[in-house]
């Protein structure tokens, strides 16, 4: 493996898809990098356009989206890339685990069949022993027990399945691995183990994770970067425990004090909900719901800034001063929100 | 939150079965298909003014339990006490009078509203169900009292609104106007926010807990989420497998939780917390198959701390001889899988094994297969349930413990059902520990 720069460099990418009441920006100017045997957590609630920009990634965008901006994996740009290359990269260079486990195992095939049909379909030069000697070798990784390898997936519980669905993903060796909510529907023992399975792939297989989720507790537990997502752009991004214990950004701090955890001794919630991606605010798109909201913020589109060095924020509060007009920091009251605007 | 004590809701060992079909030969030769012990001899008081936490995983029968409670399923056995009438012997036509004193907020608020009703048809329709207001203005007016109550103000912007238009969160808000809207004394709550995003989640919270002070509610918050239900409830029960298997006051529960499930979940849930990492010692595997529950405590296959008594079986064997192959040689594992045979044989809930499991001869390997298990790991609590192993004519059979069924006993301020609380199963233990046959 060369070690010469990220696996993954998404640079400035846009996505978008028209919809009847007009183009929905869901992706919009987001820029990020992840290194081999990295995680990355993509953290955000629903509709801030994450799920979007995962598939987008790799280029699995739905009928009518549009892409533009960089994706580059190891210097390719996948965005421009034709669906036959694309399609070649999948599996043995890119991979994908989803959350329902269920509907993406084929339920008549049994899961040594599943195996064999991925494997072959990128090499079928090997030998039927060498591809289960290889499917055997990652299920085992993941602790399904070799016994089961001719059973069909209704035989299996769903926490076993979606090892099943890592393993598949893991079997061609992908330098990428995108999980959009990996154990949303699983329960919170079988997560845990789940998530411990995932933590460790930089030991066993040096893989880049892009680990899609709308838990907190998820990145802080299994991520080493997290990047907070709101309204199509990435709010702030930088390593997981300098951003959890001092927030930059006015949403990302809001979001961790209306997470209710087994610490929480007083309810808090962010006034108002997120914006609609085809007419979102101006200026910083978090500002009608920002605290600490001044007067630029509507004004001006934000500027990224690097707060520390491995750190960076979209928010008027860190800068850059020099485009701030003056008295553009003055506290903008904000008119009270009401339900009616809510979530 | 003050409970003043008096049970609103008793309910004493109450089991609710689904039966499944066996196959078509089955039915024909009369053969009864087995039965999901959804909730199995469960016993508990809901009292008045409070909020119980029912907590549990999928499967833990937490969600049957809530819906025997109001008659929506109709329970095996056992007594709903609610007022001093039992309502599992009540006739619809009865029932229907106590569904208007209780009411049930479901998971999914999209589900939970007919996408063809306005909001204002959708809340005040409870009130023409029970004949109790006739006149569309009064229905009207009353509706538009509670929508405000629940914060869908002003009510006129959102009465002729259509589920579709509202979002996640004001949709549950219209779904708790319409169970309050009958004034009901019990509300039973299944998972009413784990759909929601997380910033909407406390709005709920604070609505219902609101609303519990000014119509002078009880709850029954069923989850499976500890950490709202630890900001939520006066008292938690924790269900594993149909069954209650903690309960107490919520300080107690999360301060010092008891069962060793209580404890594997709250050390699972993430926390948002990064010097936390991810625990390694968690329980194996996942809650089993409700139609067949393992012997003694259901929990014992998982339980870090399972002794002789939990009720150690064959599936158990099974369970031990699959782990060890995992990640093993593929050599080495199928000339183990061999000597050992097929391991379905295996899949039954007794306390007797043989192995190998089909033909003759083969002890000799079997037995050196088991040693090499448990020396891997001499304190698996697996071989604590061994009472013996013999070799005969060429093949290896396994006696195990006998099981000794759990109890919900007192321990400190709450109550548990594991043998580590109990006297009387420690005991046992102890005295088969020193009798017992080693291998």
């Amino acid at each position: 493996m060369s070690s010469a720069g990220p696996v993954l460099d998404v640079r400035n990418l846009r996505v978008w898809y028209g919809s009847l009441r007009g183009q929905v920006r869901a992706v919009d100017g987001v820029s990020l990098e992840i290194d081999a045997g990295d995680v990355l957590g993509l953290v955000g609630e629903s509709g801030c356009g994450k799920s979007t920009l995962g598939r987008g990634i790799l280029g699995l965008l739905p009928e009518g989206a549009r892409a533009d901006g960089e994706v580059l994996y190891r210097g390719r740009n996948l965005v421009t890339m034709s669906q036959r290359d694309l399609r070649r990269l999948r599996g043995p260079e890119l991979g994908l685990i989803f959350q329902e486990p269920m509907t993406r195992l084929n339920p008549l095939l049994r899961i040594e069949d599943q195996f064999r049909e991925t494997i072959e379909q990128h090499d079928s030069k090997l030998t039927d022993a060498d591809v289960r000697r290889r499917s055997l070798d990652t299920l085992g990784r993941m602790g399904i027990p070799p016994t089961r390898f001719r059973q069909y997936p209704h035989e299996f519980s769903g926490g076993m399945r979606q090892r099943i669905m890592i393993a598949l993903a893991l079997v061609l060796r992908p330098s990428l691995l995108v999980a959009d909510e990996p154990t949303t529907s699983l329960d919170v023992i079988v997560e845990a183990q789940i998530l411990r399975i995932l933590a460790d792939l930089k030991e066993n297989f040096d893989t880049a994770l892009l680990l899609i989720t709308h838990n907190l507790g998820i990145v802080a537990e299994a991520c080493d970067r997290v990047a907070v997502m709101y309204a199509g752009q990435i709010a702030e991004e930088g390593p997981a425990r300098d951003v959890f214990a001092d927030p930059k950004h006015p949403y990302t701090r809001e979001l961790l004090r209306s997470t209710i955890s087994l610490d929480t001794t007083e309810l808090h919630s962010i006034p108002g909900a997120p914006p609609n991606l085809i007419s979102p605010p101006s200026g910083c798109r978090f500002h009608p719901r920002c605290p600490d909201v001044m007067q630029v913020c509507p004004a001006r589109d934000p500027i990224e800034t690097q707060p520390d060095p491995d750190r960076r924020v979209l928010c008027w509060l860190h800068g850059p001063e020099q485009e701030i007009p003056a008295g553009g920091t003055q506290r903008l009251e904000r008119p009270e929100l009401a339900v009616a605007e809510e979530a | 939150m003050s409970a003043n004590g008096d049970p609103l809701v008793s309910v004493r060992g109450l089991k609710t079965y689904y039966s499944i079909r066996g196959s078509f030969l089955d039915r024909l030769i009369g053969k009864t298909g087995a039965a999901v012990r959804a909730v199995d001899d469960v016993s508990f008081d809901l009292r008045k003014g409070e909020v119980l936490g029912l907590v549990g995983e999928s499967g833990s029968g937490k969600t049957t339990l809530g819906r025997t409670l109001l008659g929506l399923v109709p329970a095996t056995e056992g007594q709903v006490i609610f007022e001093g009438q039992d309502i599992t012997r009540l006739h619809e036509r009865d029932l229907r009078d106590i569904r208007r004193r209780v009411q049930i907020v479901f998971q999914d608020p999209h589900a939970s509203l007919n996408p063809a009703m306005t909001i204002a048809q959708a809340v005040g329709h409870p009130l023409q169900i029970h004949g109790l207001a006739d006149d569309k203005a009064v229905v009207r007016l009353r509706v538009a009292e509670v929508l405000e109550r629940v914060g869908l103000a002003p009510a006129e912007q959102f009465m002729d609104k259509y589920p579709s238009d509202l979002s996640g969160g004001q949709k549950q808000r219209a779904v708790i106007a319409r169970a309050i809207i009958l004034n009901p004394v019990l509300l039973v709550a299944d998972e009413p926010v784990s759909m929601l995003d997380m910033s909407v989640r406390a709005k709920i919270l604070e609505l219902m807990l609101g609303l519990k002070n000014d119509f002078d509610l009880t709850y029954l918050y069923i989850t499976h989420d500890l950490a709202t239900a630890k900001f939520f409830c006066d008292r938690i029960a924790i269900m594993y497998l149909g069954r209650i298997v903690e309960i107490g006051p919520s300080a107690a529960i999360y301060e010092d939780p008891k069962h060793p499930y209580t404890q594997a979940l709250l050390k699972a849930i993430p926390e948002p917390d990064p010097r936390r990492t991810i625990p390694r010692d968690l329980p194996r595997g996942e809650v089993p198959d409700a139609s067949r529950p393992p012997l003694g405590c259901s929990f014992h296959p998982r339980c870090p701390r399972a002794f002789e008594v939990c009720g150690w079986e064959a599936r158990d064997l099974k369970d031990l001889l699959e782990r060890r192959w995992v990640g093993m040689e593929e050599e080495a594992y199928e000339a183990e899988q061999a000597a050992v045979g097929a391991v379905q044989p295996l899949d039954v809930a007794e306390t007797h094994a043989q192995l190998p499991t089909s033909g003759s001869g083969g002890g000799a390997e079997v037995r050196a297969i088991l040693d090499g298990a448990r020396a891997a790991d001499p304190a698996e609590p697996f071989w604590t349930g061994v009472r013996e192993i013999r070799d005969v004519d060429g093949r290896v059979e396994v006696d195990f413990q006998e099981p000794v069924e759990p109890r919900l006993l007192p321990a400190g301020s709450v109550e548990v059902e594991c043998h580590l609380y109990d006297e009387e199963a420690l005991a046992e233990a102890a005295r088969r520990r020193s009798t017992s046959i080693p291998g």
